[in-house]
Protein backbone atom coordinates (compact mmCIF):
# COMPACT_ATOMS: atom_id res chain seq x y z
CA UNK A 1 0.00 0.00 0.00
CA UNK A 2 1.52 3.20 -0.78
CA UNK A 3 2.53 5.31 1.79
CA UNK A 4 -0.18 8.79 2.52
CA UNK A 5 2.78 10.88 3.54
CA UNK A 6 4.03 11.96 0.20
CA UNK A 7 1.01 13.27 -0.60
CA UNK A 8 1.23 17.32 -1.21
CA UNK A 9 -2.42 18.31 -1.18
CA UNK A 10 -2.82 22.15 0.41
CA UNK A 11 0.17 22.42 1.87
CA UNK A 12 2.39 25.01 1.95
CA UNK A 13 6.04 25.08 0.86
CA UNK A 14 8.03 27.76 3.48
CA UNK A 15 10.23 29.92 0.75
CA UNK A 16 11.19 33.68 -0.22
CA UNK A 17 10.20 33.86 -3.63
CA UNK A 18 8.59 36.88 -5.48
CA UNK A 19 5.12 34.99 -5.58
CA UNK A 20 6.10 34.49 -1.86
CA UNK A 21 6.37 37.69 -1.32
CA UNK A 22 3.31 38.47 -2.99
CA UNK A 23 0.26 39.95 -0.81
CA UNK A 24 -2.48 36.82 0.05
CA UNK A 25 -5.20 38.98 -1.17
CA UNK A 26 -3.53 39.69 -4.30
CA UNK A 27 -3.26 35.83 -4.71
CA UNK A 28 -6.51 34.42 -3.87
CA UNK A 29 -7.61 37.16 -6.48
CA UNK A 30 -5.58 35.89 -8.70
CA UNK A 31 -6.45 32.78 -8.29
CA UNK A 32 -10.46 33.48 -8.97
CA UNK A 33 -9.34 35.45 -11.43
CA UNK A 34 -7.50 31.63 -12.70
CA UNK A 35 -10.05 29.84 -11.88
CA UNK A 36 -12.97 32.18 -14.02
CA UNK A 37 -11.03 31.96 -16.75
CA UNK A 38 -10.64 28.37 -17.00
CA UNK A 39 -14.11 27.87 -17.61
CA UNK A 40 -14.14 30.54 -20.17
CA UNK A 41 -11.43 28.59 -22.19
CA UNK A 42 -13.70 26.26 -24.85
CA UNK A 43 -10.65 26.06 -27.63
CA UNK A 44 -7.76 23.47 -27.46
CA UNK A 45 -5.18 26.26 -27.69
CA UNK A 46 -6.84 28.01 -25.22
CA UNK A 47 -5.65 25.09 -22.87
CA UNK A 48 -1.65 25.39 -24.53
CA UNK A 49 -1.95 28.49 -23.24
CA UNK A 50 -3.06 27.73 -20.12
CA UNK A 51 0.38 25.57 -19.70
CA UNK A 52 2.12 28.19 -19.73
CA UNK A 53 1.43 29.64 -16.20
CA UNK A 54 1.82 26.46 -14.01
CA UNK A 55 5.60 27.01 -15.90
CA UNK A 56 5.69 30.48 -15.09
CA UNK A 57 4.79 29.79 -11.71
CA UNK A 58 7.58 26.85 -11.21
CA UNK A 59 10.37 29.50 -12.40
CA UNK A 60 8.88 32.37 -10.01
CA UNK A 61 8.69 30.33 -6.92
CA UNK A 62 11.01 28.25 -7.30
CA UNK A 63 8.83 25.28 -6.85
CA UNK A 64 9.63 21.85 -9.18
CA UNK A 65 7.09 21.11 -11.91
CA UNK A 66 6.99 17.61 -10.61
CA UNK A 67 5.89 18.70 -7.17
CA UNK A 68 3.14 21.15 -8.73
CA UNK A 69 1.80 18.04 -11.02
CA UNK A 70 1.81 15.90 -8.15
CA UNK A 71 -0.87 18.11 -6.47
CA UNK A 72 -3.05 17.08 -9.08
CA UNK A 73 -2.17 13.56 -8.38
CA UNK A 74 -5.54 12.97 -5.64
CA UNK A 75 -8.02 13.90 -8.01
CA UNK A 76 -6.80 11.69 -11.22
CA UNK A 77 -9.39 9.44 -10.49
CA UNK A 78 -11.97 11.89 -10.63
CA UNK A 79 -10.96 13.50 -13.62
CA UNK A 80 -10.67 9.79 -15.02
CA UNK A 81 -14.42 9.34 -14.25
CA UNK A 82 -15.24 13.12 -15.04
CA UNK A 83 -13.48 11.84 -18.79
CA UNK A 84 -15.26 8.29 -18.56
CA UNK A 85 -19.18 10.06 -18.27
CA UNK A 86 -18.44 12.99 -20.99
CA UNK A 87 -16.70 10.50 -23.32
CA UNK A 88 -19.93 7.91 -23.61
CA UNK A 89 -22.73 9.95 -22.63
CA UNK A 90 -22.37 13.16 -24.90
CA UNK A 91 -24.67 12.85 -28.33
CA UNK A 92 -22.82 14.02 -31.65
CA UNK A 93 -21.59 12.20 -34.63
CA UNK A 94 -20.65 8.49 -33.54
CA UNK A 95 -17.09 7.40 -34.84
CA UNK A 96 -17.11 4.12 -32.46
CA UNK A 97 -19.46 1.86 -30.88
CA UNK A 98 -18.14 -0.92 -28.49
CA UNK A 99 -22.08 -2.93 -27.48
CA UNK A 100 -24.28 -0.32 -26.12
CA UNK A 101 -21.31 2.07 -25.63
CA UNK A 102 -21.28 5.02 -28.15
CA UNK A 103 -18.53 7.17 -28.82
CA UNK A 104 -18.82 10.51 -30.39
CA UNK A 105 -16.71 13.25 -31.41
CA UNK A 106 -17.93 15.87 -29.04
CA UNK A 107 -17.47 13.29 -26.62
CA UNK A 108 -14.32 13.24 -26.80
CA UNK A 109 -13.53 17.23 -27.03
CA UNK A 110 -16.02 17.89 -24.71
CA UNK A 111 -14.33 14.99 -22.09
CA UNK A 112 -10.73 16.54 -22.92
CA UNK A 113 -12.26 19.57 -22.21
CA UNK A 114 -13.68 19.00 -18.95
CA UNK A 115 -10.95 16.76 -17.37
CA UNK A 116 -7.99 19.18 -18.60
CA UNK A 117 -10.39 22.14 -16.51
CA UNK A 118 -10.35 19.92 -13.45
CA UNK A 119 -7.10 19.15 -13.61
CA UNK A 120 -6.52 22.89 -14.06
CA UNK A 121 -8.45 23.69 -11.24
CA UNK A 122 -6.53 21.76 -8.37
CA UNK A 123 -3.20 22.74 -9.81
CA UNK A 124 -4.32 26.49 -9.55
CA UNK A 125 -5.92 26.39 -6.22
CA UNK A 126 -2.63 24.13 -5.35
CA UNK A 127 -0.19 26.56 -6.78
CA UNK A 128 -2.28 29.49 -4.34
CA UNK A 129 -1.64 27.18 -1.63
CA UNK A 130 2.02 25.89 -2.01
CA UNK A 131 2.78 29.25 -1.38
CA UNK A 132 0.96 31.16 0.96
CA UNK A 133 0.56 29.87 4.50
CA UNK A 134 -2.69 28.93 5.96
CA UNK A 135 -2.55 31.86 8.54
CA UNK A 136 -1.54 34.59 5.90
CA UNK A 137 -4.15 32.99 3.35
CA UNK A 138 -6.74 32.90 6.36
CA UNK A 139 -5.73 36.58 7.06
CA UNK A 140 -6.37 37.14 3.59
CA UNK A 141 -9.57 35.74 3.05
CA UNK A 142 -10.61 37.27 6.51
CA UNK A 143 -9.76 40.87 4.41
CA UNK A 144 -11.39 40.09 1.57
CA UNK A 145 -14.84 38.84 3.10
CA UNK A 146 -14.52 41.88 5.54
CA UNK A 147 -17.40 43.44 3.37
CA UNK A 148 -19.41 40.15 4.53
CA UNK A 149 -18.76 40.43 8.03
CA UNK A 150 -20.39 43.72 8.33
CA UNK A 151 -23.69 41.63 7.82
CA UNK A 152 -22.33 40.00 10.70
CA UNK A 153 -21.00 36.54 8.87
CA UNK A 154 -18.18 34.98 11.69
CA UNK A 155 -16.14 35.39 9.00
CA UNK A 156 -13.03 35.66 11.29
CA UNK A 157 -14.27 32.38 13.01
CA UNK A 158 -14.50 30.94 9.40
CA UNK A 159 -11.14 32.16 8.31
CA UNK A 160 -9.43 30.39 11.60
CA UNK A 161 -11.46 27.11 10.65
CA UNK A 162 -9.51 27.15 7.31
CA UNK A 163 -6.54 27.88 8.69
CA UNK A 164 -6.91 24.72 11.09
CA UNK A 165 -7.90 22.72 8.40
CA UNK A 166 -5.32 23.45 6.38
CA UNK A 167 -2.92 23.24 9.26
CA UNK A 168 -4.05 19.78 9.92
CA UNK A 169 -3.40 18.25 6.60
CA UNK A 170 -0.40 16.70 6.32
CA UNK A 171 -1.18 15.71 10.47
CA UNK A 172 -4.11 13.86 9.05
CA UNK A 173 -2.33 12.15 6.31
CA UNK A 174 0.61 11.06 8.99
CA UNK A 175 -2.20 9.42 11.15
CA UNK A 176 -3.91 7.58 8.54
CA UNK A 177 -1.00 6.28 7.53
CA UNK A 178 -0.07 5.09 10.88
CA UNK A 179 -3.36 3.75 11.69
CA UNK A 180 -2.83 1.98 8.06
CA UNK A 181 -0.19 0.44 8.66
CA UNK A 182 -0.97 -0.63 12.09
CA UNK A 183 -4.02 -2.38 10.72
CA UNK A 184 -1.97 -4.32 8.21
CA UNK A 185 0.23 -5.10 10.61
CA UNK A 186 -2.59 -7.04 12.18
CA UNK A 187 -3.59 -8.83 9.10
CA UNK A 188 -5.36 -6.22 7.58
CA UNK A 189 -5.79 -6.74 3.79
CA UNK A 190 -6.64 -2.87 1.77
CA UNK A 191 -5.27 -4.42 -1.68
CA UNK A 192 -7.41 -7.30 -3.05
CA UNK A 193 -11.11 -7.61 -3.61
CA UNK A 194 -13.97 -5.75 -5.14
CA UNK A 195 -14.47 -2.15 -4.68
CA UNK A 196 -17.33 -2.87 -2.01
CA UNK A 197 -14.64 -5.58 0.01
CA UNK A 198 -12.00 -2.60 -0.20
CA UNK A 199 -14.35 -0.17 0.61
CA UNK A 200 -15.55 -2.17 4.21
CA UNK A 201 -11.69 -2.72 4.95
CA UNK A 202 -11.51 1.31 5.07
CA UNK A 203 -13.79 1.27 8.08
CA UNK A 204 -11.26 0.09 10.82
CA UNK A 205 -9.20 3.05 9.52
CA UNK A 206 -12.05 5.43 9.46
CA UNK A 207 -13.04 4.69 13.13
CA UNK A 208 -10.12 5.11 15.02
CA UNK A 209 -9.16 8.46 12.70
CA UNK A 210 -12.77 9.89 13.51
CA UNK A 211 -12.18 9.15 17.05
CA UNK A 212 -8.87 10.71 16.66
CA UNK A 213 -9.55 13.75 15.13
CA UNK A 214 -12.25 14.20 17.36
CA UNK A 215 -9.45 14.54 20.17
CA UNK A 216 -7.77 16.26 18.15
CA UNK A 217 -10.50 19.32 17.55
CA UNK A 218 -10.83 19.22 21.19
CA UNK A 219 -6.99 19.44 22.63
CA UNK A 220 -6.95 21.93 20.00
CA UNK A 221 -9.77 24.07 20.94
CA UNK A 222 -8.52 23.66 24.58
CA UNK A 223 -4.85 24.73 23.93
CA UNK A 224 -5.87 27.89 21.81
CA UNK A 225 -8.44 28.72 24.79
CA UNK A 226 -5.23 28.63 27.27
CA UNK A 227 -3.41 30.91 24.44
CA UNK A 228 -5.97 33.42 25.04
CA UNK A 229 -7.96 33.53 21.87
CA UNK A 230 -11.71 34.32 21.94
CA UNK A 231 -14.06 33.20 18.74
CA UNK A 232 -14.10 37.08 17.12
CA UNK A 233 -12.21 39.20 19.42
CA UNK A 234 -9.82 41.74 17.42
CA UNK A 235 -6.50 40.13 16.95
CA UNK A 236 -3.60 41.90 15.55
CA UNK A 237 -0.67 40.15 13.04
CA UNK A 238 2.58 39.33 13.50
CA UNK A 239 2.99 40.12 9.47
CA UNK A 240 0.28 42.94 9.10
CA UNK A 241 -1.30 42.50 5.63
CA UNK A 242 0.48 45.23 2.90
CA UNK A 243 -0.62 45.54 -0.50
CA UNK A 244 2.47 46.61 -2.79
CA UNK A 245 2.61 47.46 -6.29
CA UNK A 246 4.08 44.32 -7.41
CA UNK A 247 0.59 43.40 -6.19
CA UNK A 248 -1.29 45.69 -8.46
CA UNK A 249 1.51 44.67 -11.09
CA UNK A 250 0.61 40.76 -10.88
CA UNK A 251 -2.98 41.38 -10.76
CA UNK A 252 -2.80 43.63 -13.95
CA UNK A 253 -0.53 41.26 -15.58
CA UNK A 254 -2.82 37.87 -15.16
CA UNK A 255 -6.24 40.25 -16.11
CA UNK A 256 -4.51 41.18 -19.70
CA UNK A 257 -3.21 37.91 -19.94
CA UNK A 258 -6.90 36.43 -19.19
CA UNK A 259 -8.59 38.58 -21.14
CA UNK A 260 -5.78 38.19 -24.57
CA UNK A 261 -6.78 34.46 -23.96
CA UNK A 262 -10.31 34.65 -23.63
CA UNK A 263 -10.23 37.82 -26.76
CA UNK A 264 -8.44 34.70 -29.12
CA UNK A 265 -10.86 32.65 -28.11
CA UNK A 266 -13.90 34.51 -29.01
CA UNK A 267 -12.92 36.87 -31.51
CA UNK A 268 -10.10 34.90 -33.44
CA UNK A 269 -11.21 30.90 -33.05
CA UNK A 270 -14.60 31.41 -32.30
CA UNK A 271 -15.84 29.34 -35.38
CA UNK A 272 -14.78 25.96 -34.33
CA UNK A 273 -15.43 25.37 -30.43
CA UNK A 274 -15.01 21.87 -29.67
CA UNK A 275 -14.23 22.36 -25.85
CA UNK A 276 -17.38 23.13 -24.69
CA UNK B 1 -6.43 27.54 45.66
CA UNK B 2 -7.92 27.06 48.92
CA UNK B 3 -11.06 24.12 49.47
CA UNK B 4 -10.39 23.93 45.45
CA UNK B 5 -13.23 21.07 44.12
CA UNK B 6 -13.80 20.45 40.42
CA UNK B 7 -16.43 18.15 39.02
CA UNK B 8 -16.76 17.02 35.02
CA UNK B 9 -20.02 16.57 33.70
CA UNK B 10 -21.66 13.15 34.25
CA UNK B 11 -18.59 12.08 36.33
CA UNK B 12 -19.81 10.11 39.84
CA UNK B 13 -16.82 11.88 41.68
CA UNK B 14 -15.20 14.77 41.71
CA UNK B 15 -11.36 15.01 39.79
CA UNK B 16 -10.32 17.09 42.17
CA UNK B 17 -11.65 17.12 46.06
CA UNK B 18 -10.77 20.30 48.39
CA UNK B 19 -7.75 20.97 47.24
CA UNK B 20 -5.18 23.75 49.24
CA UNK B 21 -1.74 24.60 47.20
CA UNK B 22 -0.31 28.03 47.31
CA UNK B 23 2.67 27.84 44.58
CA UNK B 24 5.36 30.85 45.68
CA UNK B 25 6.67 33.38 42.88
CA UNK B 26 9.68 32.06 41.53
CA UNK B 27 9.22 28.30 42.80
CA UNK B 28 9.54 24.85 40.96
CA UNK B 29 6.66 22.67 42.58
CA UNK B 30 6.79 19.27 40.90
CA UNK B 31 2.86 17.43 40.68
CA UNK B 32 3.15 13.85 41.02
CA UNK B 33 0.58 11.01 41.32
CA UNK B 34 -0.57 8.12 39.35
CA UNK B 35 -3.04 8.40 36.16
CA UNK B 36 -6.40 9.95 36.86
CA UNK B 37 -5.59 11.47 40.47
CA UNK B 38 -6.38 15.03 38.88
CA UNK B 39 -3.40 16.52 38.61
CA UNK B 40 -3.75 18.19 34.70
CA UNK B 41 -7.96 18.87 35.78
CA UNK B 42 -4.95 20.85 38.96
CA UNK B 43 -3.14 22.08 35.62
CA UNK B 44 -6.31 23.18 34.04
CA UNK B 45 -7.64 25.09 36.99
CA UNK B 46 -3.74 27.11 37.14
CA UNK B 47 -4.99 28.61 33.63
CA UNK B 48 -8.43 29.70 34.27
CA UNK B 49 -10.15 26.57 31.23
CA UNK B 50 -11.75 25.00 34.14
CA UNK B 51 -13.32 26.84 36.68
CA UNK B 52 -13.61 24.79 40.48
CA UNK B 53 -17.03 23.65 41.18
CA UNK B 54 -15.96 24.69 44.80
CA UNK B 55 -13.35 26.79 46.86
CA UNK B 56 -11.37 29.61 45.45
CA UNK B 57 -8.54 29.60 43.08
CA UNK B 58 -6.90 33.53 42.91
CA UNK B 59 -3.89 33.77 40.02
CA UNK B 60 -1.58 37.03 41.13
CA UNK B 61 -4.72 37.47 43.92
CA UNK B 62 -7.53 37.64 40.75
CA UNK B 63 -10.06 35.34 41.20
CA UNK B 64 -10.39 32.52 38.30
CA UNK B 65 -14.50 32.36 38.76
CA UNK B 66 -14.51 36.13 37.78
CA UNK B 67 -15.15 36.01 33.83
CA UNK B 68 -13.11 39.24 33.70
CA UNK B 69 -9.82 38.01 34.97
CA UNK B 70 -9.84 35.08 32.61
CA UNK B 71 -7.68 36.91 29.82
CA UNK B 72 -5.20 38.16 32.66
CA UNK B 73 -5.05 34.41 34.29
CA UNK B 74 -4.39 33.00 30.78
CA UNK B 75 -1.55 35.80 30.27
CA UNK B 76 0.27 35.14 33.42
CA UNK B 77 -0.01 31.45 33.51
CA UNK B 78 1.38 29.54 30.31
CA UNK B 79 0.17 25.50 29.67
CA UNK B 80 2.74 23.48 28.05
CA UNK B 81 0.57 20.38 27.01
CA UNK B 82 1.93 16.90 27.31
CA UNK B 83 1.38 16.61 22.93
CA UNK B 84 3.07 19.08 20.82
CA UNK B 85 0.83 18.28 17.95
CA UNK B 86 -2.23 19.56 19.79
CA UNK B 87 -1.09 22.85 20.48
CA UNK B 88 0.77 24.15 17.08
CA UNK B 89 -1.86 26.16 15.35
CA UNK B 90 0.05 27.73 12.72
CA UNK B 91 1.82 25.88 9.87
CA UNK B 92 4.50 28.24 9.94
CA UNK B 93 7.33 28.16 13.74
CA UNK B 94 6.93 31.76 13.83
CA UNK B 95 3.31 32.01 12.76
CA UNK B 96 2.59 29.94 15.84
CA UNK B 97 4.68 31.56 18.21
CA UNK B 98 3.26 34.74 17.75
CA UNK B 99 -0.70 32.75 17.76
CA UNK B 100 -0.48 34.48 21.60
CA UNK B 101 0.63 37.78 21.17
CA UNK B 102 -1.56 38.22 18.40
CA UNK B 103 -4.65 36.92 20.45
CA UNK B 104 -3.65 39.68 22.93
CA UNK B 105 -3.60 42.44 20.42
CA UNK B 106 -0.03 43.47 20.55
CA UNK B 107 1.40 45.93 17.46
CA UNK B 108 3.28 44.05 15.26
CA UNK B 109 6.78 45.07 16.45
CA UNK B 110 6.02 44.00 20.07
CA UNK B 111 4.56 40.44 18.58
CA UNK B 112 8.14 40.42 16.54
CA UNK B 113 10.32 41.21 19.66
CA UNK B 114 8.45 38.40 22.15
CA UNK B 115 8.57 35.59 18.85
CA UNK B 116 12.09 36.27 18.86
CA UNK B 117 13.02 36.24 22.70
CA UNK B 118 10.52 32.79 22.68
CA UNK B 119 12.70 31.12 19.90
CA UNK B 120 15.45 32.35 21.19
CA UNK B 121 15.22 31.00 24.48
CA UNK B 122 13.99 27.59 23.11
CA UNK B 123 16.73 27.47 20.76
CA UNK B 124 14.73 27.71 17.70
CA UNK B 125 15.48 30.87 16.29
CA UNK B 126 17.03 29.44 13.09
CA UNK B 127 14.32 27.39 12.82
CA UNK B 128 11.35 30.03 12.33
CA UNK B 129 10.85 29.86 8.76
CA UNK B 130 10.09 26.39 8.52
CA UNK B 131 6.70 24.45 8.91
CA UNK B 132 6.13 23.31 11.73
CA UNK B 133 5.37 19.82 10.69
CA UNK B 134 8.82 19.19 9.52
CA UNK B 135 10.50 19.66 13.30
CA UNK B 136 10.85 16.66 15.13
CA UNK B 137 9.15 15.90 18.46
CA UNK B 138 11.78 17.33 20.54
CA UNK B 139 11.32 20.59 18.46
CA UNK B 140 7.77 20.56 18.51
CA UNK B 141 7.61 20.52 22.05
CA UNK B 142 10.21 23.43 22.61
CA UNK B 143 7.98 25.41 19.85
CA UNK B 144 4.86 24.74 22.09
CA UNK B 145 6.97 25.85 25.01
CA UNK B 146 8.12 29.11 22.85
CA UNK B 147 4.52 29.44 22.06
CA UNK B 148 3.66 29.95 25.74
CA UNK B 149 6.82 31.83 26.52
CA UNK B 150 5.89 34.27 23.91
CA UNK B 151 2.66 35.42 25.95
CA UNK B 152 5.21 36.99 28.52
CA UNK B 153 3.67 34.50 31.49
CA UNK B 154 4.65 34.68 35.10
CA UNK B 155 3.98 31.34 35.50
CA UNK B 156 4.18 27.92 33.40
CA UNK B 157 2.31 25.34 33.77
CA UNK B 158 3.98 22.11 32.02
CA UNK B 159 1.12 19.03 32.05
CA UNK B 160 3.39 16.08 31.35
CA UNK B 161 5.24 17.88 28.45
CA UNK B 162 8.12 15.50 28.48
CA UNK B 163 6.40 12.39 28.08
CA UNK B 164 6.40 12.03 24.19
CA UNK B 165 10.49 13.26 24.03
CA UNK B 166 13.54 11.34 23.82
CA UNK B 167 16.23 11.35 26.15
CA UNK B 168 18.11 13.70 24.66
CA UNK B 169 14.96 15.80 23.52
CA UNK B 170 13.86 15.57 27.30
CA UNK B 171 17.06 16.80 28.98
CA UNK B 172 17.17 19.64 26.32
CA UNK B 173 13.95 20.44 27.22
CA UNK B 174 14.69 20.42 31.36
CA UNK B 175 17.64 22.56 30.40
CA UNK B 176 15.41 25.31 29.42
CA UNK B 177 13.09 24.78 32.35
CA UNK B 178 15.61 25.33 34.51
CA UNK B 179 17.20 28.38 33.07
CA UNK B 180 13.83 29.99 32.49
CA UNK B 181 13.08 29.10 36.63
CA UNK B 182 16.68 30.45 37.81
CA UNK B 183 15.53 33.86 35.80
CA UNK B 184 12.52 33.59 37.88
CA UNK B 185 9.71 32.18 36.61
CA UNK B 186 7.30 30.36 38.40
CA UNK B 187 7.16 26.57 37.32
CA UNK B 188 4.29 24.12 37.84
CA UNK B 189 5.82 20.69 36.40
CA UNK B 190 3.31 17.92 36.13
CA UNK B 191 5.64 14.52 36.04
CA UNK B 192 5.52 10.79 36.59
CA UNK B 193 9.22 10.71 36.19
CA UNK B 194 10.98 10.76 39.57
CA UNK B 195 14.24 11.43 37.94
CA UNK B 196 12.76 14.91 36.99
CA UNK B 197 10.66 15.85 40.26
CA UNK B 198 14.45 15.48 41.34
CA UNK B 199 15.04 18.86 39.82
CA UNK B 200 12.33 20.63 41.14
CA UNK B 201 12.26 23.02 44.46
CA UNK B 202 9.21 21.40 46.12
CA UNK B 203 6.95 18.60 45.73
CA UNK B 204 3.29 17.71 45.64
CA UNK B 205 1.97 14.31 45.50
CA UNK B 206 -2.00 13.87 44.14
CA UNK B 207 -4.15 10.71 44.93
CA UNK B 208 -7.65 10.52 43.58
CA UNK B 209 -8.10 14.49 43.76
CA UNK B 210 -6.34 15.08 46.97
CA UNK B 211 -2.90 16.76 47.62
CA UNK B 212 -1.85 13.91 49.83
CA UNK B 213 1.57 14.89 50.55
CA UNK B 214 3.42 18.55 50.13
CA UNK B 215 7.01 18.69 51.09
CA UNK B 216 10.99 19.36 50.25
CA UNK B 217 12.51 17.00 47.68
CA UNK B 218 14.96 16.15 50.39
CA UNK B 219 12.27 14.85 52.54
CA UNK B 220 10.41 12.82 49.76
CA UNK B 221 13.86 11.55 48.16
CA UNK B 222 14.46 10.14 51.69
CA UNK B 223 12.23 7.55 51.45
CA UNK B 224 9.11 9.34 51.35
CA UNK B 225 8.38 8.29 47.49
CA UNK B 226 8.11 4.76 48.52
CA UNK B 227 5.64 4.86 50.75
CA UNK B 228 3.12 6.55 47.62
CA UNK B 229 4.14 3.78 45.45
CA UNK B 230 6.54 5.68 42.54
CA UNK B 231 8.74 3.31 40.93
CA UNK B 232 12.37 3.51 42.32
CA UNK B 233 14.56 4.58 39.38
CA UNK B 234 17.91 2.95 39.40
CA UNK B 235 19.61 6.17 40.37
CA UNK B 236 17.84 6.43 43.66
CA UNK B 237 18.55 3.53 44.77
CA UNK B 238 22.17 3.85 44.23
CA UNK B 239 21.75 6.88 46.26
CA UNK B 240 19.57 4.90 48.55
CA UNK B 241 22.90 2.77 49.30
CA UNK B 242 25.30 5.58 49.10
CA UNK B 243 23.69 7.06 51.79
CA UNK B 244 23.65 3.70 53.88
CA UNK B 245 27.15 3.18 53.24
CA UNK B 246 28.10 7.04 54.04
CA UNK B 247 29.58 7.51 50.88
CA UNK B 248 27.25 10.88 50.31
CA UNK B 249 26.70 12.78 53.07
CA UNK B 250 23.02 12.90 54.06
CA UNK B 251 20.25 14.92 53.14
CA UNK B 252 21.37 15.21 49.34
CA UNK B 253 19.20 14.46 46.21
CA UNK B 254 19.41 11.59 43.68
CA UNK B 255 21.54 13.51 40.97
CA UNK B 256 23.20 11.81 38.83
CA UNK B 257 26.15 14.10 39.05
CA UNK B 258 26.22 14.52 42.34
CA UNK B 259 26.50 11.20 43.02
CA UNK B 260 29.26 10.49 40.18
CA UNK B 261 31.76 13.33 42.06
CA UNK B 262 30.81 11.69 45.46
CA UNK B 263 32.06 8.53 44.42
CA UNK B 264 35.11 10.15 42.39
CA UNK B 265 36.47 12.30 44.83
Amino acid sequence: MRSLNNISLGQFIPGDSLIHRLDPRCKIVCTFMLLAGLFMASEPLDFVLWCALPCLFSRLSGTSMTTILKTGRPVVFLVAVTVFINLLWTPGHEILRIGPLRVTWEGITVAVGMGLRLFFLVIFAAMLMMTTSPMDFSAGLERLMSPIGRLGLPTSEMAMMMTIALRFIPTLFEETDRILKAQISRGADFDSGGLIRRARSFVPVLVPLFVLVFLRAENLATAMESRCYSPGAPRTRLHPLRWAARDSVAVICLFSFIAAVVALDRLVLGGVRPFR
Amino acid sequence: MQGVTYSYQGATAPAVTGVDLEVNPGEWLALVGANGSGKSTLAKICNALQIPTQGVCRVMGLDSSDPANTGEIRRNVALVFQNPEDQIVASIVEEDVAFGPENLGLPSGEIQIRVDRALELTGLLEYRGRGSSSLSGGQKQRLALAGALAMSPCALVLDESTSMLDPEGRESFLGCIGELNAQGMTIVQITHRMEEAVRAGRIAVMERGRVVWDGAPELFFGGEYLRWGFEEPLEFALHRELLARGILPGATLPVAEDMLRSLCL
